[in-house]
């Protein structure tokens, strides 16, 4: 892959979801190593996005590419971490071994891991900051701990895009500023692009690249400095919001008029 | 003589365990522990311990049916209980949200099971050993098909434990990763319908839950690490088939009800264990 290519070209592509059009006019190309925020309200389609990149969801119009090819299911150059993910991980299993099926979770038989293998396990773990939490049942640990389990797995097989829906909800601040960290390590190494469902980009902004925002039904991609203004996100969430910018040059928002 | 006059010591047990019989019902119900282990991880891993349950109530009509008709209960119960597993792999998850509709699925499953029970000649022997097992009369024939279904049932799962865990645990991950999740499901369906048929024909349709279900169970309570639950799920599955048997031969209890309560009890310690072991925040 060249520097120079784009890592996902989305192309007049409109999608339907149970018989009716989710969105439309989806024209938008996101650069390598780019880390850009997916936001818009509830149910505009942005676990949907993800979906058509994954080629679990196939475009109604238009066209897609990913990492120059078509989305197609089994891409084991993109990592994912949906929705919820650790909810549904029961007491059964252990940090180790949910992030060893992100190399072995695709293979037939019974041949065990190999060295080589164990160590990218153990690399993970110790990149997002779990390792010591590695033989410990991953229902055991806290919302974010879980959150970057989750995100070792997405990455123990070197993705090149990484797709991460949602991993900020429902935690406290401090587990939020965790899992952000970890992101913004990745993104530092340079060789990974990222795209983050988020409902508040306030604890992404440090990373941000851009965003991609679903406004009335067509998604757009927008670098970061000309997505976050005030009438934008004021429109987008329905409820007033304030952009704040410092002295440093760091974007805040604000939830309300004052 | 009262009515527990049966229930005591029995000075002769050892012959008694080296009786042809109880050689048979040594065999088949290690067969059916080492199944009951391999399915177990991946049943409380898939979180589908209710289908288990359902299963083995689905294969009742089968198996008295097949009383009736006069053809092996294996065969009884294999149909129903691979065409049960087809239905509850098609509905997937739903099975077990709509409670309703699966609890009365299941009484009028039973029902059937009591109408084909009456038909048969010998009806009330025929639904006893249907219901609560029937492990001192296991003949060669049943033997030899519970080998076959373990044999199948532990290549299958070699080829396919990796990527079952996977679409266990996160079907939407090990989806988008390229494995066939919809398919797995449906294997692992039919394989846990191979344990069910097994199982009923020693343990019983009420008593199968503590056999297939409990021992995985309990491992977990111990250990995480998957191939450590499969072998401790089998290791407990083993010893409460053997002592089970042993000790009805020796005090003349039902081997169903001693093997039972040695799961039940294994179960009960490692639980409160494991629960002790929380509280001190291990
Ligand atoms: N598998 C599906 N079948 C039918 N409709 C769906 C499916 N998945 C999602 N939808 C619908 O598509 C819309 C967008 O869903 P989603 O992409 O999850 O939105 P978001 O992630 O932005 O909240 C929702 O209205 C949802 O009900
Ligand atoms: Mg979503």
């Amino acid at each position: 892959m060249t520097a120079a290519e784009d890592v996902v070209e989305l192309d007049g592509v409109a999608v339907k979801r149970g018989g009716h059009r989710l969105w439309s006019e989806g024209t938008f190309a996101l650069p390598a190593g780019a880390c850009v925020a997916v936001i818009g309200p509830n149910g505009s389609g942005k676990t949907t996005l993800f979906e058509l990149l994954l080629g679990l969801v196939a475009p109604s119009e238009g066209s897609v590419r990913v990492l120059g090819d078509r989305p197609r299911r089994g891409n084991r150059r993109i990592g994912y971490v949906p929705q919820n993910y650790t909810a549904s991980v029961g007491e059964a299993v252990r940090c180790r071994d949910l992030v060893a099926l992100g190399i072995s979770g695709t293979r037939w038989g019974m041949r065990p891991l190999s060295a080589n293998d164990r160590g990218r396990v153990d690399a993970a773990l110790e990149d997002a900051g779990v390792a010591e939490f590695a033989n410990r049942r991953v229902s055991r640990l806290s919302g974010g701990q879980q959150q970057r389990v989750a995100i070792a797995q997405a990455l123990v097989d070197d993705p090149d895009l990484l797709l991460l829906d949602e991993p900020l909800s429902s935690l406290d601040v401090a587990s939020q500023s965790d899992v952000v960290s970890l992101i913004e390590d990745v993104s530092a190494r340079g060789d990974v692009t990222i795209m983050v469902v988020s409902h508040d980009v306030n604890p992404l902004l440090p990373v941000l690249t851009g965003a991609v925002y679903l406004l009335d039904g067509h998604p757009h991609y927008d670098e970061i400095g000309a997505v976050v203004n005030s009438e934008l996100l004021t429109h987008l969430y329905g409820t007033p919001v304030r952009v704040v910018r410092t002295a440093q040059g760091d974007l805040f928002t604000r939830g309300g008029g004052g | 003589m009262g009515v527990v006059a049966a229930v005591g010591y029995q000075s002769d047990w050892f012959d008694v365990v080296r009786a042809p019989f109880m050689v048979n019902a040594f065999v088949a119900g290690s067969l059916v522990a080492v199944a009951a282990g391999l399915i177990g991880y991946h049943v409380v891993v898939r979180r589908q311990v209710f289908a288990a349950h359902a299963l083995a109530h689905i294969g009742f009509p089968g198996a008295t049916g097949a009383v009736v008709l006069g053809l092996p209960v294996t065969a009884g119960l294999l149909v129903f209980c691979i065409a049960g597993a087809l239905a509850i792999g098609a509905l997937g998850k739903a099975v077990s949200e709509r409670e309703v509709a699966t609890g009365t699925v299941l009484a009028f499953a039973t029902a059937l099971g009591v109408l084909f029970g009456s038909l048969a000649s010998r009806s009330a022997s025929t639904v006893t050993s249907i219901l609560f097992g029937n492990l001192l009369g296991v003949s060669g024939a049943q033997i030899l098909t519970f080998a076959c279904f373990t044999l199948v049932l532990g290549a299958v799962l070699a080829v396919v434990a990796r990527p079952l865990v996977f679409a266990s645990i996160d079907p939407q991950v090990a989806e988008a990763r390229g494995v066939p999740v919809r398919a797995l499901g449906v294997v692992f369906m039919v394989l846990l319908a191979l344990v069910v048929t097994m199982s009923v024909q020693v343990i019983g349709t009420l008593l199968l839950f503590a056999l297939v279900v409990t021992p995985s169970a309990a491992a977990l309570y111990v250990t995480a690490r998957p191939a450590a639950v499969v072998a401790l799920g089998t290791a407990i599955a083993l010893v409460s088939v053997w002592t089970g048997l042993l000790a009805a031969a020796m005090f003349d209890l039902p081997p169903s009800f001693a093997i039972v309560t040695i799961a039940v009890a294994v179960w009960l310690v490692l639980y409160a264990v494991s629960r002790a072991r929380v509280r001190h925040g291990r």
